[in-house]
């Protein structure tokens, strides 16, 4: 190759314990984020499809503003912005994993509003009409059909919302591509290095799939 | 059993009922016939209020339906629905829809709701497919399954909306041969159907609905050979 550049890739390996180090924030990030992002989606999802005008209202508010933003500008203003607001500090981890779970929960609450208003009306008035209450027509019929429908594009948004720990970089959490660009700097083996990053992440990513696909043929979902 | 006085209901600007008035006896067997858009599903669905009515009153056994008061899910745990579409859950089996309703509505314990249940699967000839799960059925089973699933609920009343108008030729029979022997056994029945076999022979009324309006009701003898009206008329020459 040019520029008298040869591949070294000792320079990975000796940089993979820092990498390692970022790599157990980009999970504990990713986790708790998705986790958190997912019980916000259920409740928002169930909010856009509520009869219920405040509740529809608030919840396509939320919806509309964290899509309509990139997620980078999120983390920015959770980490700087809101503390000057509220008086507070914040911990770069928890306006890390904040950001992570806001934005995946506005995605998810769209996919649960699809998931949710896919399931057939018939399913519904069949409940009602054995006399199970909304509540309970929900909760047995109408949101395990959903739960369903909802894997495909969850495992989707999980993989997103992992991807989009990097960005967190920006707002100093030692996530896994923070501590690359560190161990680049010091070093400048960015090619070793950086496909070392990039390995790290798609091991996580191949996991997150292969885990759903199992998860699938176990419901049966289509 | 069933009172209705002066029912109307309308979308938005669009009135579909418009003034029905109808008593239904218990153990009566009765068919809506007419054309579609004439408001017979329409009807059948305020009977357990999967319709809002817009005005007029329904009583069922002396209560109200359209009194606020009334607990809606107490009355329509006792009038059975059976759907065009038969609306069976797909992702549970047979017997855990029927299943379903006794155990969380009337609070019937696992073991006996699975016993009624096997006593109803068999009623309905299906008794071998009691862990199978919808999508392995046929429309016929399907259907056959959805009313043993309304009859778990031991109903007063069992409303059908077009219960074979989804099932291929050769199917319909089975579920009317079930709906028979329903009818046989003293069940109140309101039936929306196009099988005017089906209600000339078991019925003991047949209800004409045309453009949101009773024209015609009577023995089905009389509407199916000397009607009076001429709406009757014209809608019996062009299906039988």
């Amino acid at each position: 190759m040019g520029n008298g550049f040869t591949l070294d890739w000792a320079y990975a390996i000796d940089a993979l314990p820092i990498l390692v180090q970022g790599l157990k924030y980009t999970i504990l990030i990713a986790v708790v984020g998705i986790l958190i992002g997912f019980i916000i989606g259920i409740i928002v999802g169930l909010g856009r499809v509520s009869k219920n005008k405040f509740l529809f209202s608030i919840s396509t508010i939320y919806v509309e503003i964290i899509r309509g933003t990139p997620i980078m500008v999120q983390a920015l203003y959770i980490y700087f912005a809101l503390p000057m607001i509220l008086g507070i500090k914040i911990d770069p981890l928890v306006a890390g994993v904040t950001t992570i779970a806001i934005n995946a929960g506005a995605y998810i609450a769209e996919i649960a509003r699809g998931a949710i208003e896919g399931v057939d009306k018939g399913q519904i008035e069949a409940g009602r009409s054995l006399g199970l209450t909304k509540f309970q027509t929900l909760y047995r019929i109408t949101w395990p059909q959903a739960f369903r429908r909802m894997i495909p594009p969850l495992g989707n948004q999980f993989i997103i919302s992992l991807k989009d720990t990097s960005l967190l970089t920006v707002i100093g959490v030692g996530e896994l591509t923070r501590q690359g660009t560190i161990v680049v700097s010091s070093n400048f083996r960015a090619v070793e290095v950086y496909t070392a990053v990039a390995i790290l992440y798609l091991i996580l990513t191949l996991s997150i799939s292969l885990g759903l696909r199992l998860i699938e043929r176990r419901l049966h979902v289509k | 059993m069933i009172e209705v006085k002066d029912l109307h209901k309308s979308y938005g600007d669009l009135e579909v009922l418009k003034g029905i008035d109808c008593k239904i006896k218990p153990q009566e067997v009765i068919s809506i016939i007419g054309p579609s858009g004439s408001g017979k599903s329409t009807f059948l669905r305020c009977l357990n209020l999967l319709e809002d009515v817009t005005s007029g009153e329904i009583h069922i056994e002396g209560v109200s339906l359209t009194d606020k008061k009334t607990d809606i899910n107490k009355i329509r745990s006792e009038v059975g629905m059976v759907f065009q579409q038969f609306n069976l859950f797909p992702h549970m089996t047979v017997l855990e829809n029927i299943t379903l309703a006794p155990m969380i509505v009337s609070k019937v314990n696992k073991e006996s709701a699975k016993q009624n249940a096997m006593k109803l699967l068999e009623k309905v000839g299906l008794a071998d497919k009691a862990n199978v799960y919808p999508e392995k059925l046929s429309g016929g089973q399907k259907q056959r399954v959805a009313i043993a699933r309304s009859l778990a609920m031991n109903p007063k009343v069992m409303l059908f909306d077009e219960p074979t108008s989804a099932l291929d030729p050769e199917l319909v029979g089975e579920v009317l041969t079930v709906m028979k022997d329903l009818a046989k056994s003293g069940m109140t029945m309101v039936v929306v159907t196009h099988e005017m076999d089906f209600a000339r022979d078991v019925c003991d009324r047949v209800i004409f609905f045309d453009q949101g309006i009773i024209m015609e009701e009577g023995h089905p003898d009389k509407i199916f050979t000397n009607p009076d009206n001429d709406r009757t008329k014209s809608f019996l020459r062009k299906v039988l």
